[in-house]
């Protein structure tokens, strides 16, 4: 169990997604922007090509807050920033911090990187642990 | 532009169901038997698997989309990026629930040469409770 503490560092998630990640996700999720599963369509409107679904990007800090908590439903609110863009087939990873705990609840914040790039920040969590 | 500031949208229904919350949970990485096995969901104390807090997006996302099509909204998709999401979930959405979510335009504002959309769009469950509040901001270039 980890500590739950002021200062404390939540396990550190880290997740690559695979090449058909975006379909996936666009398939769970009724996301079908072309930008997420057509390379050419994404290369054709300037990108390197295509990119991961933000929101599946914030489901990764989301999981990684979430896991420390107490139950399924521990995750009472989370806001992020999106920075950059995320790409399939390169490892994501998410680090977070307890700043604050009070009546069962901690205040977390968080961060995600992909090759060094912070892709989210100010990520802000509310997280019931007790 | 700013007069769509304060609109709203008829309010839109989704039916949770099992095997979509399985197959979500799946694509977010989201593992925990209470997501995807009903008997470990009961014996947690939940009606049927339980929606991973994210679940949220599926469920808003029709009604959303009301909002960021609308021409009176104006949003220029070919110049949109997704700036920055909130969510501040309530009681845990199972399958089996019926959620229905009303979408607002809060903000339409120009700061720096960019344009920024935001949109709230609240979600209650078939006995009244508020399970998700969703802010959505939009950045148009």
């Amino acid at each position: 169990m980890t500590e739950i503490a002021p200062g404390a560092a939540l396990p550190e998630l880290k997740v690559t997604p695979d090449k058909y990640l975006t379909v996936r996700y666009a398939g769970a999720s009724g996301d079908f922007n072309p930008i997420h599963i057509d390379e050419e369509f994404a290369q054709s409107v300037g990108l390197p090509g295509r990119i991961l679904h933000g929101l599946w990007m914030m489901a990764q800090v989301a999981r990684a807050i979430g896991a420390a908590g107490d139950g399924p439903a521990a995750l009472r609110s989370l806001s992020i920033q999106f920075r950059g863009m995320g790409f399939p087939e390169q490892e994501l990873a998410v680090s977070a911090t307890v700043k604050d705990v009070a009546d069962g609840v901690a205040t977390v914040e968080a961060e995600a990187f992909q090759d060094g790039r912070r892709i989210i920040r100010k990520g802000q969590a509310k997280l019931q642990v007790g | 532009m700013p007069d769509a500031v304060g609109k709203t949208y008829p309010s839109v229904a989704y039916a949770v169901g099992r095997e979509k919350v399985r197959e979500f949970a799946s694509a977010v990485g989201e593992e925990a038997p209470v997501h995807h096995d009903p008997d470990a969901a009961r014996e947690a104390g939940y009606a049927d698997v339980v929606a991973p807090p994210m679940f949220a997006v599926v469920y808003s996302s029709r009604a959303l989309a009301s909002a960021l099509f609308d021409p009176d909204v104006g949003i220029d998709f070919a110049r949109m990026v997704h700036g920055g999401q909130e969510f501040v979930w309530g009681p845990p959405v199972v399958a089996g629930d019926e959620i229905a979510t009303e979408v607002e335009v809060k903000e339409v504002a120009e700061r720096g040469g960019l344009a920024f959309f935001v949109f709230e769009s609240r979600s209650t469950n078939q006995d009244g409770e508020t399970v998700c509040t969703g802010t959505w901001t939009n950045i148009v270039r």
